[in-house]
């Protein structure tokens, strides 16, 4: 079995199981944010009503809640949603709710591995799209819908359809122009949105064993993007480090054992160019240069995708010392996250080059609040959809790209390769 | 199953066109529905009728975890959506919160079925009937699970 079905098998309490087969399994840990968490209070609302209730939650340690779409409360309805959750809560003892404005808090996604709440070989749930993200620690990470989410609260199980894999295995020498982003929207661009629709995404290779935690992240981030049910990367030492440095609390990693994959890529990224994602769709790949005289008139550095310490330390890289030709918003994705860049410095050159710093939340990844575009603004950010309307007006336009990319874009106010900006 | 069907025949009709992000904040049922389709159509929810269908490309439902969309969708009247293939999380959301069925067909019956055709979808058999054109297709079965939750009425009421 390759790691996924280790776990889902280990989390349904058999020996073993195979692409195909229909599980119940345990969740171990459980997440909702403020869009998600008020849709489940609604389910409970509607279930109630026709005589289902919920007494308490299947436990209360295992659950979290992030606010971030709509914090700093965008209107009054999300300021309602928002204080609906810390009700709801208290009622069921939730102790793990990360509050705006309230020490540490940020993008669930991003919490999810800055806080280790999930850890290797978990099955771990959450009312997300991206809840994929996780995936890089070597857990089972799968997101769901309210109904689903309510049930795995009242019974702490959920069912399962056991994925096929597809293994990408990225080899060869990583040019230092190169960042993640640019090669999972090089294998979207191949494999298409649907290119792992209900499948797992594992990556491997030695390019992936090199990389930094922060990097694995978005490369699971983005196996949403091709419909995959989850992505994983097996743990190693970068993983016990990375969690090690962030909590106390021991575990099992599951690896995986003459593991079978429905079908195997191999990724030799030496001669990899800097890509961008074009409108309207993350498949829509090319390279950097070969869209240089495309105008932006904004940059976003930001979301659970490309707004980590790393990616920020990338941009920063880039601006220090420029000046900005467009709008540029950066949004580090977590407090702790914000805390380390100033710290370090990367807040000032972001400042300084003209760019605004605005606290940790979606935003306008989502086209919920916080700069979203109008119709004739064309961006280039560091999210991970650019579908239409994804960040404002349904004409407005976004190109998917690296921090890398997204700086040197900034700097010129048009798209360009990292490697055209002088240093 | 009876109603006029609604056709969007492009692929990867995402949930940001289902139901836009600013909206997702809107847990209200009915308020929700006004916005179903927006990003494609925005007159969708004043022509859809109850028990309507919609007909459209690859991959529908991509995108978020929202069932948000689902819901709107319902909400207007749609009883269930054709397609060749659906978003995972977008087809337990419909299955799961019992809210409509997601159907998948062959992608040459997408070509056959006009906008405003009437269909009747006899599940029974696994048919659709258009009775516009007076033509018959097939539906793909639902897995033993998906149909048990289909037939309880939602995951909530399923009996492990
Ligand atoms: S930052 Fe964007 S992609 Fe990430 S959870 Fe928020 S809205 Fe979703």
């Amino acid at each position: 079995m390759n790691i996924t079905e280790k776990i889902i098998a280990r989390a349904s309490n058999r020996n073993s199981v195979s692409p195909g087969d229909v599980v119940f399994a345990n969740v171990d840990k459980l997440m909702i944010h403020d869009v998600s968490g008020p849709g489940v209070i609604k389910v409970f609302e509607e279930w109630s009503k026709k005589g289902i209730q919920l007494d308490k939650v299947w436990n209360a340690d295992k659950i979290w809640i992030a606010e971030d779409h709509f914090v700093p409360s965008a209107d009054r309805i999300s300021a309602e949603n928002i204080s609906s959750l810390t009700k709801w809560a208290e009622k069921f003892g939730i102790k793990k709710h990360f509050k705006f404005g309230l020490g540490q808090y940020g993008i669930c996604h991003t919490l999810s591995h800055e806080e280790a709440l999930v850890l290797p070989g978990e099955f771990y749930v959450g009312g997300d799209s991206h809840t994929n993200t996780t995936g890089a620690l070597g857990a089972l990470a799968v997101g769901l819908g309210h109904t689903d989410i309510a049930y795995a609260m009242m019974h702490g199980r959920i069912w399962l359809k056991v994925p096929e894999t597809i293994l990408f295995k990225i080899i060869g020498k990583k040019p230092p122009h190169i960042m993640a982003k640019d090669i999972i929207l090089k294998i979207i661009s191949d494999i298409g949105t649907d290119g792992a629709n209900y499948k797992t995404m594992e990556f491997a290779g030695n390019v992936v064993s090199q990389m930094s935690m922060e990097e694995r992240l978005t490369l699971t981030n983005m196996t949403t993007e091709a419909g995959a049910k989850n992505g994983i990367i097996e743990p190693d030492a970068v993983t016990d480090e990375y969690i090690q440095q962030r909590t106390a609390d021991s575990y099992k990693p599951i690896l995986g054992d003459d593991p079978h994959y429905l079908e195997e890529y191999t990724y030799e990224i030496e001669k990899l160019e800097p890509l961008v994602a074009k409108p309207y769709s993350p498949q829509n790949g090319a390279a950097a240069r070969e869209l240089q005289t495309v105008e932006i008139n904004k940059a976003y550095i930001g979301s659970c995708t490309g707004a980590k310490l790393e990616d920020l330390r990338q941009a920063a890289q880039i601006l220090k010392g420029k000046k900005v030709k467009v709008r540029t918003e950066v949004l580090p994705a977590a407090q702790s996250i914000y805390i380390k860049a100033m710290k370090e410095g990367l807040i000032d050159i972001f400042m300084e080059a003209g760019a605004v710093v605005g606290p940790p939340t979606c935003g306008a990844c989502c086209g919920a609040h916080m700069g979203i575009l109008a119709k004739d603004d064309i961006c280039i950010s560091t999210t991970n959809r650019n579908f239409p309307g994804r960040m404002g007006h349904v004409e407005s336009q976004t190109y998917l790209a690296s921090p890398l990319v997204v700086a040197a874009s900034a700097i010129k106010g048009k798209i360009t390769d990292p490697r055209d900006v002088s240093n | 199953m009876k109603g006029t069907v609604h056709k969007y025949s492009r692929d990867n009709i995402d949930t940001d066109v289902i139901l836009p992000g600013p909206y997702l904040k809107i847990h209200d049922h009915a308020e929700l529905s006004k916005h179903a389709m927006e990003g494609i159509d925005i007159d969708f929810s004043n022509k859809v009728g109850k028990g309507d269908f919609i007909l459209a490309g690859s991959n529908f439902g991509c995108g978020s975890s929202r069932e948000h969309a689902p819901i709107a969708l319902s909400h207007c009247g749609i009883g269930a959506v054709l397609a060749p293939s659906f978003a995972r999380i977008f087809y337990r959301n419909c299955v799961d919160g019992g809210y409509l069925l997601p159907l998948e067909i062959e992608k040459s019956t997408l070509e056959q079925i006009s906008d405003k055709d009437t269909l009747e979808i006899d599940l029974q058999n696994n048919q659709i009937h258009d009775m516009t054109n007076r033509k018959k297709f097939s539906i793909a079965t639902f897995p033993p699970l998906i149909k048990k939750i289909i037939d309880a009425g939602g995951l909530m009421y399923y009996k492990e």
